[in-house]
């Protein structure tokens, strides 16, 4: 049984002592999946680092206890400390790609951690692995067992790390975001496994996640944590179906529900969208004035992308890989298209072919009546590379870090001559950031000085600086946190309906989507699957696939609601 | 696998073929062969004459042709200077330049990794403050510079080791070696130290930013996380991810280390390609700097060869596909 009582982490700086987590109470008893959750930042990750030993430097333990059963985990001597990893706690990173060594077998890595724990030969520790790896589900395991990580795929990764965590019989296991990397039908078996473990082995999770969903399905208890403070404890029914603290409740507000369309998030605090002021009216008013043009659709057909696979013989050349296969879409002028997929069904691809990144193999797209160029037979100055814009996934990399965002937004307004005159293009970027709900004296600083949210509002101000008429979303907030991603959310919606865009929404949360589209395409190794109005398509899918998806997603159980809306 | 060697190998003619005609080129307008070759009392015809007699009439293409073909077959040419074949003069010159190469690679790799490795371990320790203020030292001084120093220091206030020269050399089938005596590695230390100096110091810091890289990795962290003694942890699992790319640059490296022996061999009259070479521009003796040019350009091929066969070796990612 893991008892923490009064913890609190700080970590040295320049500035005095930044405290990341205090006055942190938890137990967690032999088989209870015990759930973590909190947006970024909130320390989450820090109170599973504190309790396994593994606190990133020059952070510390500033006071509090943490014992596991009757040892006390404070006093352990580095050694000891050392000893106790693996043996009696142990850990799961989030993104199996990168939690194991690529330079050595399943097999290596297996044995080594059993041999550091045991005193037990090869042969036993070998068979023990294989074992193990049967049990967690991976068929052919004598086999398999001498592969190298990049040879599994992505949840078959996930597997063997968790064997590797559970290789030494621990009592605690902190999984950190387990699921987070993996698509959801992998990710509902990750979640089984840990749920069969818990209950079989008797051993105890930390399951740290922001994904509310996840710890509605598999959590027994919960804790609400926000800026390094405990908000809400108690049994996940409780906790997720009747919110006592604010923070839980508005954070299960900011949650998308799958099972219906809510026209807005409630946001607390949220910041005035759509030009209260002046300056807001001069950007919408000359947004307005760039849309009096018709509505434009977009129509693909049978659009097909292939990608030339490695080659491995001289003599014959390797089948090209098919990233989308005769896809035939069409966008209605002046909605939403959802397009979901799991990871590699080809959604990005397709964004890239439409904004003319990647050269369709065959296959016609058009936008409104006009033709679209493939690739790079496209030319810079194609109407199409103003109207048709992007928002990128990660605001992190989409926007240039040694650019102010006054010069990355003055930047389409130039280049596509809408404004010569410096001053006017500066005004009208203030504008811009005042229309997506930002100060305008951001328009000084840098990307590094906003957080993810606040970035992916800049990004959406230069989309809308080029006057586009089609806006592909890509992922625009798989990055973010639930309530930013609520805010983000509403604010796109607000303007599709203020300035009638075009949108290709593209995600792999169904319930983001169902939130966002009129119309959804689900994608499924580069083929349509199905094409639907979202609400027929949501509540009455047709193919296999779209159903499977739907039932995967990790969602609250109807009868606990008792969301305020 | 075999198609990735295949393509190195065909990459490598067309380098091979281009340094080739580097080399040609300067056989073909550095200067008048024949002017070089004959003195002033020779008459204009007989210039000619020879001229014809030497091919050098003939059109471009076929000159090069004739060069790469005879150099396939071993045919170097002759030294304006010495009158002798080149190929004679590179092969009585190649083991002292190879040695002395390779004994400053592995002094280096002896050195640099072990330096890197544990400065990358204790980042704020005093010892690792310390190596890394006098590597800096290192690279900073230029290479002349650690040659005459260390002939100071050992050569002639210590008298310990001999200041220039190669000796106590055998001769095992063609090449003559400094590796079985103890005075033939008395005389090989100093230059391959001073040789070995930069290329250690780069060796250090360059597995010293990948190790401090690959520890904050999240199989590293994992492996910690399950108790995986820390001893293997860091030899078994980060070393080797470290060395990944650090083998690249050690490789080409070793190429420079080859061709820039120069200023070593001349610094410590060591008998190597280098000095050949130098000696070669004092005389304009084209032949042989035409055909050290294409020799150098040869190990630069062969090391990133090596280099490329060794990542294969260690990067099962690129060994093995799907099982």
């Amino acid at each position: 049984m893991l008892v923490i009582k009064d913890l609190a982490v700080k970590f040295p700086s320049r500035f005095g002592d930044f405290t990341a987590i205090e006055d942190v109470d938890m137990v967690i008893r032999p088989g209870e999946i015990h759930g973590l959750v909190g947006e970024s930042g909130a320390g989450k990750s820090t109170v599973g680092a504190a309790v396994i030993g593994l606190l990133s430097s020059p952070g510390y333990i500033a006071g509090g206890e943490i014992s596991l059963g009757d040892t006390d985990l404070r006093t352990l001597t580095p050694s000891e400390a050392h000893a106790v990893r693996g043996d009696r706690i142990s850990m799961i990173f989030q993104d199996p790609q990168t939690s194991l060594n690529p330079l050595m077998t399943i097999e290596d890595q297996l044995i080594e951690t059993i041999q550091a724990h045991s005193d037990v030969t090869h042969a036993e520790a070998l068979k023990r692995a294989v074992d193990l790896l049967e049990e967690i589900g991976i068929k052919d395991a004598a086999k398999r067992i001498k592969a190298y990580p990049h040879q599994f795929s992505g949840g078959m990764r996930q597997r063997v790390v968790i064997a590797l965590a559970i290789c030494t019989d621990p009592e605690l296991i902190i999984a950190d975001e387990p699921t987070t990397a993996l698509d959801v039908a992998v990710q509902s078996q990750v979640l089984d496994l840990i749920k069969r473990l818990a209950r079989d082995r008797d051993i105890a999770f930390m399951l740290i996640t922001h994904d509310i969903g996840v710890i509605a399905q598999v959590a027994d208890r919960v804790t609400v944590m926000r800026h390094g403070k405990v908000m809400e404890s108690g049994e996940t029914r409780q906790v997720l179906g009747a919110p006592e603290h604010p923070y839980t409740r508005a954070l299960m507000d900011a949650v998308p529900p799958l099972d219906r369309r809510i026209d807005r998030f409630r946001v607390p605090e949220e910041a005035p969208i759509a030009g209260d002021g002046p300056t807001g009216n001069l950007a919408e008013d000359w947004l307005l004035e760039g849309q009096r043009s018709d509505l434009l659709g977009l129509k693909l057909t049978d659009l097909t992308v292939t990608f030339a696979a490695p080659r491995t013989s001289i003599f014959r050349k390797p089948d090209p890989y098919v990233a989308l296969d005769n896809v035939s879409l069409t966008v209605r002028p002046g909605t939403i298209m959802g397009l979901v997929g799991e990871s590699g069904s080809g959604k990005s691809t397709l964004a890239k072919a439409i904004t003319g990144l990647v050269s369709p193999a065959s296959g016609e797209m058009r936008l409104g009546d006009a033709e679209l160029p493939y690739g790079k037979t496209r030319s810079r100055y194609h109407p199409s590379r103003q109207l048709i814009q992007m928002v990128f996934q990660d605001p992190y990399s989409s926007l240039n870090s040694r650019h102010r965002i006054g010069d990355i937004l003055e930047e389409p307004l130039w280049f596509y001559g809408f404004v010569t005159e410096r001053a006017e293009r500066r005004r009208l970027a203030a504008a811009m950031l005042e229309l997506v709900g930002m100060a305008p004296d951001a328009i000084d600083k840098y990307p590094h000085q906003f957080s993810g949210g606040q970035r992916q509002r800049i990004a959406v101000a230069r989309a809308l600086l080029a006057r586009p008429r089609f806006l592909i979303c890509d992922e625009p907030t798989s990055a973010l946190d639930v309530s930013i991603q609520a805010e983000i959310l509403n604010l796109l919606k607000d303007l599709q309906s203020t300035f009638g865009l075009t949108i290709l929404f593209i995600s792999h949360n169904l319930a983001v989507v169902r939130q966002m589209a009129d119309d959804t395409a689900v994608l499924r190794a580069g083929r349509i699957e199905e094409v639907s109005s979202t609400e027929n398509l949501y509540e009455n899918p047709q193919a296999d696939y779209t159903r499977s998806l739907l039932s995967l997603t990790p969602v609250m159980p109807k009868d606990w609601v008792a969301r305020g809306s | 696998m075999v198609y990735f060697i295949l393509k190195r190998l065909v990459q490598s003619v067309f380098v091979m073929l281009a340094v080739a005609f580097l080399a040609f080129s300067l056989f073909r307008f550095v200067g008048d062969p024949v002017s070089q070759m004959t003195g002033v009392e020779t008459s204009v015809a007989d210039q000619e004459k020879l001229r014809d007699d030497l091919g050098l009439n003939d059109p471009f293409v076929v000159q090069f042709y004739r060069f790469t073909t005879d150099l396939l077959q071993g045919d170097f040419g002759f030294s304006y200077r010495t009158r002798q074949p080149v190929a004679d003069m590179i092969a009585d010159r190649i083991p002292a330049t190879l040695e002395l190469g390779i004994v400053a690679l592995l002094i280096s790799l002896i050195v640099g990794i072990p330096a890197g490795v544990y400065t990358a371990l204790r980042p704020r320790g005093v010892a690792t403050q310390a190596i890394l203020m006098t590597t800096l030292v290192g690279v900073s001084i230029p290479t002349f510079v650690i040659g005459i120093m260390l002939i100071f220091i050992f050569g002639v206030q210590l008298g310990w080791l001999p200041t220039f020269g190669r000796s106590g050399t055998v001769q095992i089938g063609g090449w003559e070696s400094s590796l079985f005596t103890i005075e033939g590695w008395r005389s090989l230390l100093l230059p391959a130290i001073t040789l070995g100096v930069y290329q250690l110091t780069l060796t250090m810091r360059l597995v010293r930013a990948e190790m401090m890289e690959v520890m904050r990795s999240d199989y590293i962290r994992f492996g910690m996380a399950r108790g995986v003694p820390m001893g293997r942890l860091h030899y078994r699992h980060a070393l080797a991810n470290t060395m990944v790319p650090v083998i690249t640059i050690i490789g080409l490296q070793f190429g420079g280390v080859i061709a820039f022996s120069i200023v070593t061999e001349s610094v410590f009259q060591w008998p190597g390609m280098g000095l050949l070479f130098l000696e070669s521009i004092r005389f304009v003796d084209i032949p042989v700097m035409g055909v050290y040019l294409v020799v150098i350009a040869f190990f630069f091929v062969l090391v990133n060869l090596v280099v490329d066969l060794l990542y294969v070796a260690i990067d099962p990612r690129l060994r093995v596909r799907d099982v």
